[in-house]
C-alpha cells in the first residue's frame, strides 16, 4: 500500500545541505504494524512526516494505494491526508477550547461530512474509546491517557488506512502508555497500517516488523 | 467544509479569549458609533437647513435685477442695469405655466400707533404673498387683489407687530402711521417665527408700489413667481427670460429657481456629512489597526494548532478562510454594538438637546457596518495569509 523508491530528504541549514533521509527503499501493506527506532536526529521523524504528506521528499516515489502522491499540490495532499491518514502526536495536540466530541469531530467538520453523520460517528468514538463520560470536558480537564485516547478517537474517525504515530507514549506513565498502546495495537486488526517512531525499544519490540535507522538510513529491518 | 461550521469554529477563538475580543471589537464599536454620531448630526442639520428653505414651495422661482457676470471694462451707460418694475412683474402673470407673481420690497420702518412707537421689517408685496412665503392670515385678510399702480394704503400686521403695537386690542379697521403714511390695517398673519434669524412676526405688509414709494426705490428687490408643478422648469424659464429680455433689450436680471438652489444647498451639506462621517472614520481606521494587532498574535499563539489543522487534512485556503472570518466577525460585532450605541447616543442627545436635529438614514447605518466588515477583512487578509503558508510540520514542532 505504501512504497518508498529511493525517496531522499535533504535540508539546507546555512550554506550546508544536510541529508536527513537517504535512499529509502521501504513497503508498507494493509494492516502492517511497523516500528521505527533509532538514536534523536536520525531522521525517524522525517520519514513519518514524509510518509503522512506533511514533507515533500527531495526526490525519489512515493506511492499510496499505488498513486503517484509525490508531486501532488496542497489541495491534493490534504486531500489525501484527511481520507487516509491518521496523526498520533506525542504532546496530543488537542485544540484546548473545544471540548473532547468538538476534537474528534474535528477532521470529519474540515472534510465537509453533514452534521448528523458526524454526530453518529463521534458518539461510536467517544463509546469504543471509554470517553463517553467526557464529552463535554476541555482537554485541560482530561488526564493524559485520556487526552491521547481523544487524540486516537480523532485520528480514527476518518477511518484513515495508515496511522501515523510519534512517541505516542512519551508524555504517560508506563501503564497509560501501555494501555494507548494496546489501543493502537487494536486498529491493525481492522486493516490499518499502524507506523509508530519510539526510542522506547520495550514498545518498539512489540510490532511484528521493526525499523532501526542511523543517519538518515534504515540499518536494520526484522 | 460547510458555511455553518466555518463560522461556529472561527468564533471559537474570540468566545474563548472574551476579554480580548471585547477589547478587540470595542476599537471598531467607537470608530462605528463616531460615524454614525457625526453623520446623524449631518444628515440631521441637512435635514434641517433644507426643510426651513422648502417650506416657502420648491416650484418657485425668485428673479432679481442685475446679471451675474465678470467682464473687463466698464460699460458705462449701455452696461446699466435697468430695475425691475411692477409692470414686468404683472407682464410675467399671463406667461404659460405661470401661477401667480408676486412683486417684492423689503425695508425698515418706523410703525406709530395711539403714541406708541416700534421699528420693524416692512415687506411690500401683493395679494399672493402669504402663498410665497406659506404663511397664513389670522384675522381679517391680506392685501387685495387689485392694480398696483391704485393700490389702496392698507397694512397687515405680523404677529408680533401686533401684539407690541395693539396688545389685546383689536386692530382691524384702526389707522396705522407706517413710516410716516396713514395705513388702514385690514389683516394680521398667525405667528410664524424665525426662518433663518429672521423674526417673520415683527413685520408687516403693506402693497409694493406703496413699498418703492415709502423707500424711495426705483424698482423691484425681487419678484417671486410661482409655476405649475406640472411644468418643464427649463421651458419657464425660458419663456420668463423672453418675455423679461423684450421688455428690457437684454438680459439684466437673474433667475433663481428654488428647486435649483435647493439642490445646490443639499450638494454642499451633503459634502459636509461626508466630512464629519470621514472624520469619524479615522477612529475606525484605529480599530481595524487594533484586529491587525490581535490577529497576528492569534497566529503566533496557534502555530501549533495551525500545523495540527493541515495535519487532520485542512486545506491551505481552509486555514485562510478562518483566520479571515475570525476577523471579520470581530468587526461585524464590534460595528454592530458600535451601530447601536451610536444610534442610542443620537437618540439620547436628541431627548435632551430637542433643538439639535439628529436623523440616521439606514443607509448610512448598513454602509458603516459594510466598511467595518470591510476593515476586518483587510485587516484580516495579512495575518491570515501567513496562517495558510506556515509550514505544517514546522508549525507542528512550535510550542
Amino acid at each position: 500500500m505504501i512504497s518508498l523508491e529511493h525517496v531522499t530528504r535533504n535540508f539546507a541549514v546555512g550554506d550546508l545541505e544536510v541529508s536527513a533521509l537517504r535512499d529509502i527503499n521501504l513497503t508498507i501493506a494493509a494492516g502492517d504494524y511497523v516500528s521505527i527506532m533509532g538514536p534523536s536526529g536520525s531522521g525517524k521523524s522525517t520519514l513519518l512526516n514524509l510518509i503522512g504528506l506533511l514533507d515533500r521528499p527531495s526526490s525519489g516515489i512515493y506511492r499510496l494505494d499505488g498513486r503517484d502522491v509525490t508531486s501532488l499540490d496542497d489541495e491534493e495532499q490534504a486531500k489525501v491526508r484527511s481520507e487516509k491518514i491518521g496523526f498520533v502526536f506525542q504532546s496530543f495536540h488537542l485544540v484546548p477550547r473545544l471540548t473532547a466530541s468538538m476534537n474528534i469531530e474535528l477532521p470529519l467538520i474540515l472534510a465537509g461530512i453533514p452534521p448528523d453523520d458526524r454526530k453518529a460517528r463521534v458518539e461510536e468514538l467517544l463509546q469504543d474509546y471509554g470517553l463517553a463520560d467526557r464529552t463535554d470536558h476541555r482537554p485541560d480537564q482530561l488526564s493524559g491517557g485520556q487526552r491521547q485516547r481523544v487524540a486516537i478517537a480523532r485520528a480514527t474517525s476518518m477511518h484513515p488506512a495508515v496511522l501515523l504515530a510519534d512517541e505516542p507514549t512519551g508524555n504517560l506513565d508506563q501503564a497509560t502508555g501501555r494501555e494507548v498502546i494496546g489501543l493502537l495495537e487494536k486498529l491493525t486488526e481492522q486493516h490499518v497500517a499502524l507506523i509508530l517512531v519510539t526510542h522506547d525499544p520495550m514498545i518498539g519490540s512489540r510490532a511484528k516488523r521493526q525499523l532501526h535507522m542511523v543517519d538518515g538510513q534504515i540499518v536494520s529491518q526484522t | 467544509m460547510l458555511t455553518s461550521d466555518l463560522i461556529r469554529l472561527s468564533i471559537s477563538s474570540p468566545l474563548a479569549y472574551r476579554m480580548r475580543s471585547l477589547l478587540t471589537g470595542l476599537g471598531i464599536a467607537i470608530g462605528i458609533t463616531a460615524v454614525i454620531l457625526l453623520t446623524s448630526i449631518g444628515e440631521g442639520l441637512h435635514q434641517f437647513v433644507l426643510s426651513e428653505f422648502s417650506q416657502f414651495g420648491t416650484n418657485l422661482i425668485s428673479i432679481q435685477p442685475g446679471k451675474t457676470q465678470v467682464q473687463g471694462a466698464n460699460v458705462g451707460i449701455f452696461g446699466s442695469v435697468r430695475p425691475l418694475s411692477i409692470e414686468d412683474a404683472m407682464a410675467l402673470r399671463h406667461l404659460p405655466n405661470v401661477e401667480y407673481v408676486d412683486p417684492s420690497v423689503t425695508g425698515n420702518a418706523e410703525l406709530r400707533f395711539n403714541g406708541k412707537t416700534r421699528r420693524t421689517m416692512v415687506i411690500g408685496g401683493g395679494h399672493n404673498l402669504p402663498r410665497v412665503m406659506a404663511s397664513r392670515v389670522q384675522l381679517g385678510s391680506f392685501l387685495p387683489d387689485e392694480e398696483p399702480a391704485s393700490a389702496r394704503a392698507f397694512v397687515v400686521l405680523g404677529a408680533k407687530a401686533r401684539e407690541e403695537l395693539y396688545a389685546g386690542q383689536n386692530p382691524l379697521g384702526s389707522y396705522l402711521k407706517v413710516g410716516g403714511q396713514r395705513y388702514r390695517v385690514i389683516g394680521v398673519m398667525e405667528p410664524k417665527g424665525q426662518i433663518l434669524g429672521f423674526d417673520m412676526d415683527d413685520t408687516v405688509f403693506i402693497p409694493a408700489a406703496r413699498a418703492m414709494e415709502l423707500f424711495n426705490r426705483p424698482g423691484l428687490m425681487e419678484i417671486h413667481l410661482s409655476y405649475k408643478a406640472s411644468a418643464d422648469l427649463d421651458s419657464v424659464l425660458r419663456s420668463i427670460t423672453e418675455a423679461l429680455k423684450e421688455r428690457h433689450g437684454r438680459v439684466d436680471f437673474t433667475l433663481t429657481p428654488q428647486a435649483k438652489a435647493l439642490e445646490v444647498l443639499g450638494s454642499v451639506l451633503d459634502v459636509i456629512t461626508f466630512a464629519v462621517g470621514a472624520l469619524g472614520g479615522i477612529s475606525l481606521l484605529v480599530g481595524g489597526v487594533g484586529i491587525l494587532t490581535i490577529m497576528t498574535m492569534a497566529v503566533s499563539e496557534r502555530t501549533n494548532e495551525i500545523g495540527l489543522l493541515r495535519a487532520l487534512g485542512a486545506k491551505q485556503k481552509q486555514v485562510l478562510m478562518l483566520f479571515l472570518i475570525e476577523a471579520m466577525l470581530l468587526s461585524a460585532l464590534g460595528g454592530l454594538a458600535g451601530l447601536a450605541l451610536g444610534f442610542g447616543i443620537a437618540q439620547g442627545l436628541h431627548e435632551f438637546i430637542p433643538a439639535l436635529p439628529v436623523h440616521t438614514p439606514w443607509q448610512f447605518a448598513a454602509l458603516a457596518e459594510l466598511v467595518a466588515i470591510g476593515i476586518g477583512l483587510a485587516a484580516g487578509v495579512a495575518p491570515a495569509r501567513r496562517a495558510a503558508r506556515l509550514d505544517p510540520v514546522d508549525a507542528l514542532r512550535t510550542e
